[in-house]
């Protein structure tokens, strides 16, 4: 084309990246590649096809990892772990500053590799994953550094099995093993099926670093390897990303086992707009939040909420900047979405729009090329109910919701059973931190969406998963508390039958505690227990109590200093009344001495957490210039708690405390076998300004009360201590709520171990907040 | 009256404050943004040579030195009528094109000797007025400054505004200034200097250049060159926005000039980045996008040269100004 054409066009023309570099990578392993597994590449075995999704050309073959292959790889990283794990945090910083270094330097082969394989834009591959890669090992070098001082009293788990998805195939590869790495652990890892290439890359700049063999293992396959490797005994810890319904079943599958698990799952996100926001910003803001990578992006802003008074001039330049979005060749510079990873993905995409279309929703698309390509959608008329707003889409689809208020914003981007990210546009900064506290989500971008960054971390509320990637809440992820043994202590039947003698004096009626009230069991039975009869609870009573906590929602709200004050009145009524406690307890047969100790550490534990209810708070991440990353310790909402069978005031006190001190709400089973203590201590509660609802009692059958609670799909976390831990994991997986389980005697309730930051830590989640500023 | 590619001249219209008071521009977002069209857009081999070919059409070829002479301005027109040197164009295979420059400008006293130096080029002559740069001079005198100018034949104005009246968010004050400047213009067009870098954020930049738009500007500029900071990508931005809002309540086209410090070949591909993507082909002609600057010409050349020959250049082999 001549000067003078162009002229009177003003084309861009194309800028197409050369790959000869990576076409050459490509051609010097066509016979196939095998694993990565003890510093060395197995030999190809079975194969699968490996294809660019761009041309649909095949441009690898690789291997299918076996069941043999993940024990290959286990065994090795368990060899490797001991030594890992003993160098000094110094000699492990060198390693992973290596492995930054090298990624920087290659970042154009790796990147062009990523956009052949995945089918991103060079663009994105270039200036976002790969820049963002080398970053996360360099600042998990210094992790690895710091980590014996900044995470004393903690080991690293082992060996870690880590299960990654297709759409950002090397960064979330970096998210997976640069902190394992740097806590000391050991790992196999499965990139996914579609992109195994950048890791099998990677493998090959962990030799040129001279990585010890064993500590990074590579094993490719599809859904069944990762399976394997989530299941293999010799696995200590499982991390995921991918699917909700992959990670509930490997919430399932992981029950009881002991391993450690984090997940980051899927997402819905809401990008709230308000009436007073940078409109145009918005604009660019949909752009970077769901036609970036295709909208293949768990954090994707998918469901647009904006204010009915500018609903309409969004939408039309919306419609306007979608149709300048170029969609093509993912290797040319000017490429702004590239190709869909997959047709299997494509035809999910299609008929996910199928099926909106045919609820009646107005479509408006830009334009893409025949192929594996999905053009910018944009979907307006669309109901909270559609198929559209609900479903995860993957795909670069964005559904527009008006709303009237900003509560009415907040219900609907709460409207979902996801809480990964939201993205809130406001230039009124009392309405962007109000939203910002309410919309339940583990990251939240203001004015700004997909922003990233080392140093902060990254996970999910609710069904998006538990665990954060990224700065000290990622490592800390990748590092626990010295294992725990204790013991199965299962407490007698409760029996419901009168007749045995229930002792002299004045008869006291112990109740249920729900919603600040004395409740009769619904059962209308009770059962003997020591000191008399106590409500025997059923599956209505817990559930009658959950509506009761979520009723309570305004404690999380209160100040710090309000809880505290609030728990150290607890502690001075409990003191007024220690006398009878302690007697109370010597009834069910400890010696005096005993139960005065364990009154007293009661009481201790409630000024330890009204201390500590306004003093545990967050941070302000260092991340990148002109940004606050704030990172909020936020209560987990509803957290059902299971005592310990001993130590029946104690063990309850140590669970409770610190749930309420964060501004929990819980249900509490008490201990099965000797509940009177708990039902004296509603008597406490009711004297100590304690809102009703933020703490219920049930008392019943401990393990069948533990099932519904866990299975209860508004209780949003689970603490257990008992000998049915695994059935508790398991029933936990249909909502994905986090679970804290232990046997009994696992620690002494009355002693150090019954307290500390780790139980703040449980009780609490992080949302990091990115507030990026400029006059 | 119509400007030369056929687009109705803004009127201007009464003084509309919810166009202005209402918008807030986020900063960050901003440069966010701005700093995507360097990134997202990448424009090489022919299409970069033609595109630094068209910048040269759009540029406003300036002196405005307090040593100018009938000299050095004769000079600069020299350069404005054959921007590139003859074995360029003829490598370019360019020349039926008749490139030239989009305008020269220059100071009120240097008009007459532009004018003459120009004379059957085709070129316009651009006057800077109104008491460049600060504009702190009576109302009167800075009107009577744009009519000595015009009589000179200077058939572009470029006026600053009073960045007090910016500051104070007296946009009345301003909007009845630029108004009684646009009607001193006649038919010069009237290019409003906002001289960004003294209206502090991008929100003033916003309403500022909503203000001029209303009362009648031919074109919106950044700066005058003279500030502590000119031309930047996230400025330009906003005023293009605040250009593209008012063409959506108007129906006028209005012209954008980016001024002072543009002086990179690869700054002249950005910035006609922002314009294609921001506002689309119309504004990469010269009667809606100026580029104002002296010494980017010189670094255009010798990426063309490079592009011509395949061997880098020397400026001392190009022609100045």
């Amino acid at each position: 084309m001549s000067i003078q054409d162009i002229l009177r066009t003003m084309d861009y023309g194309t800028a197409p990246e050369d790959a000869s570099i990576v076409t050459a990578w490509l051609e010097k392993h066509q016979n196939g590649l095998g694993h990565f597994i003890d510093g060395a590449f197995t030999d190809p075995g079975e194969t699968f096809e490996v294809a660019n999704p761009a041309t649909g050309e095949v441009i690898a073959h690789v291997t299918q990892g076996s069941e043999a292959d993940v024990d290959a790889a286990v065994a090795a990283a368990r060899r490797a772990q001991p030594k890992w794990a003993a160098l000094s945090g110094h000699e492990r910083a060198r390693y992973l500053y290596a492995i930054a270094r090298h990624v920087q330097q290659h970042t154009r082969f790796l990147a062009v590799l990523e956009t052949i394989d995945n089918g991103k834009p060079i663009r994105e591959s270039r200036d976002i994953d790969v820049p963002l890669v080398a970053r996360h090992f360099y600042h998990h070098a210094g992790w690895a550094e710091l980590a014996e001082d900044e995470f004393a009293g903690t080991e690293p788990y082992g060996v870690c099995g880590q299960v990654i998805p297709w759409n950002f195939p090397l960064l979330m590869l970096a998210w997976k093993i640069a902190p394992a790495l740097a806590a000391g652990n050991t790992v196999v890892l499965k990139p996914a099926e579609y992109t195994p290439l950048t890791a099998l890359a990677f493998a090959e700049i962990c030799v040129e670093v001279g990585l010890p063999a064993g500590v990074v293992n590579i094993v490719t396959g599809d859904g069944a390897t990762g399976a394997a490797i989530v299941a293999h005994k010799g696995v200590d810890k499982v991390a995921f990303t991918g699917s909700t319904e992959v990670g509930r079943r490997i919430r399932e599958q992981t029950a009881g086992t002991g391993k450690g698990l984090t997940l980051e799952l899927g997402g819905k996100s809401p990008f709230v707009v308000m009436q007073d926001a940078d409109l145009d910003a918005a604009v660019e803001g949909v752009v970077d939040a769901i036609w970036f990578n295709q909208g293949q992006v768990c954090c994707a802003g998918a469901r647009v909420l904006v204010a009915e008074a500018v609903e309409d001039r969004l939408v039309a330049k919306l419609t306007a900047r979608m149709k300048t979005l170029r969609v093509g060749d993912p290797l040319d510079k000017n490429t702004d979405m590239g190709a869909i990873v997959h047709p299997v993905q494509l035809a999910r995409i299609r008929r996910l729009m199928e099926e909106g279309a045919a609820e009646g929703v107005t479509i408006t698309q830009g334009e893409a090329p025949e192929g594996c390509f999905y053009p910018p959608t944009l979907v307006t008329d669309v109901a909270p109910a559609s198929v559209l707003s609900t479903e995860e889409i993957f795909g670069p689809v964005v559904t527009v919701t008006p709303f009237r208020t900003p509560d009415d914003a907040v219900e609907l981007a709460n409207n979902t059973a996801y809480g990964l990210a939201a993205s809130i546009w406001s230039e009124n900064v009392n309405t962007c931190l109000d939203l910002a506290g309410q919309i339940k989500a583990g990251v939240v971008w203001i004015n700004c969406t997909n922003v990233f960054d080392a140093g902060a971390g990254f996970g999910g509320y609710r069904e998006s998963g538990f665990g954060r990637e990224g700065g000290r809440e990622g490592m800390m992820a990748y590092r626990r508390h010295h294992a725990r043994r204790g013991e199965v202590v299962e407490p007698a039947e409760p029996h419901a039958i009168p007749g045995e003698n229930a002792g002299a004096g004045i008869d006291r009626t112990a109740k249920l505690y729900i919603g600040g009230r004395q409740a009769r069991p619904d059962s209308g039975y009770v059962y003997q227990v020591p000191g008399g009869l106590a409500g025997l609870g059923n599956r209505k009573d817990i559930r009658n109590a959950v509506e009761a906590a979520a009723k309570a929602g305004s404690w999380g709200a209160q100040t710090g200093h309000n809880r505290a004050q609030v728990l150290y009145y607890l502690g001075e009524n409990l003191s007024a009344r220690a006398a009878e406690f302690t007697e109370r307890l010597a009834a069910f047969g400890a010696s005096k001495a005993d139960a005065k100790a364990e009154v007293d550490c009661a009481i201790r534990r409630c000024f330890w957490h009204a201390a500590q209810a306004d003093k545990f708070d967050g941070a302000v991440h260092a991340t990148k210039s002109a940004h606050v990353t704030l990172a909020m310790h936020e209560p987990l909402g509803i957290i059902g708690i299971v005592c310990p069978d001993v130590a029946p005031l104690a063990g309850l006190i140590s669970l409770v405390l610190p749930a309420i001190a964060m501004g929990n709400r819980v249900v509490v089973v008490p201990s099965q076998s000797k509940p009177l203590a708990a039902t004296d201590f509603y008597q406490v509660l009711e004297t100590s300004d304690m809102p009703g609802g933020v703490v219920n009692i049930v008392t019943g059958p401990r393990d069948a009360l533990a099932k519904t609670l866990a299975e209860h799909d508004g209780v949003d976390g689970m603490w257990y201590v008992g000998g049915a831990g695994a059935m508790v994991e398991k029933a936990s997986a249909g909502n994905l709520k986090q679970t804290w389980v232990e046997p009994d005697r696992a620690r002494d309730w009355i002693g150090a171990d019954g307290q500390g930051r780790g139980f703040l830590h449980r009780a609490t989640q992080v949302k990091n907040i990115w507030v990026p500023y400029g006059a | 009256m119509t400007t030369s590619a056929g687009h109705p001249r803004n009127p201007g219209m009464a003084l509309d404050l919810s166009l202005i008071e209402g918008v807030r521009v986020n900063r960050s977002a901003a440069e966010r943004r701005a700093a995507g069209f360097g990134s997202r857009r990448s424009v090489k081999k022919t299409h970069q040579a033609a595109w630094l070919v068209n910048a040269i059409r759009l540029i406003d070829l300036t002196t405005l030195s307090g040593d100018d002479t009938a000299g050095k301005v004769k000079r600069l027109c020299a350069k404005a009528r054959a921007p590139l040197a003859r074995r360029i164009v003829e490598g370019l295979g360019i020349e039926d094109v008749g490139l030239k420059v989009g305008a020269v400008c220059v100071y009120p006293t240097m008009v007459p000797h532009a004018v003459e130096a120009l004379e059957g080029s085709g070129i316009p002559v651009a006057s800077v007025a109104t008491g460049f740069p600060a504009g702190l001079m009576p109302l009167d005198l800075r009107l009577k400054e744009i009519e000595w100018a015009v009589a000179q034949g200077a058939a572009e104005i470029d006026i600053v505004i009073s960045r007090e009246l910016a500051l104070k968010g007296d946009w009345q004050a301003l909007y009845d200034e630029v108004k009684a400047m646009r009607e001193a213009c006649g038919e010069a067009h009237l290019k409003a200097i906002l001289a960004t870098g003294e209206l502090g954020t991008l929100t003033n930049v916003h309403a500022a250049s909503m203000v001029a738009m209303q009362a009648g500007a031919d074109f919106i500029k950044t700066s005058t060159g003279k500030e502590g900071v000119n031309a930047t990508l996230p400025v330009s931005l906003t005023m293009v926005r605040a250009l593209r809002d008012y063409g959506e309540a108007t129906g006028y086209k209005i012209g954008f000039k980016p001024a002072g410090g543009i002086k990179a070949a690869k700054e002249a591909l950005a910035w006609q980045v922002l314009m294609k993507e921001e506002l689309g082909r119309d504004w990469l002609e010269p009667d809606l996008f100026r580029f104002g600057a002296s010494s980017m010409l010189g670094d255009i050349e010798r990426q063309l040269e490079h592009h011509v020959t395949g061997r880098y250049a020397a400026s001392h082999r190009h022609a100045m100004s």
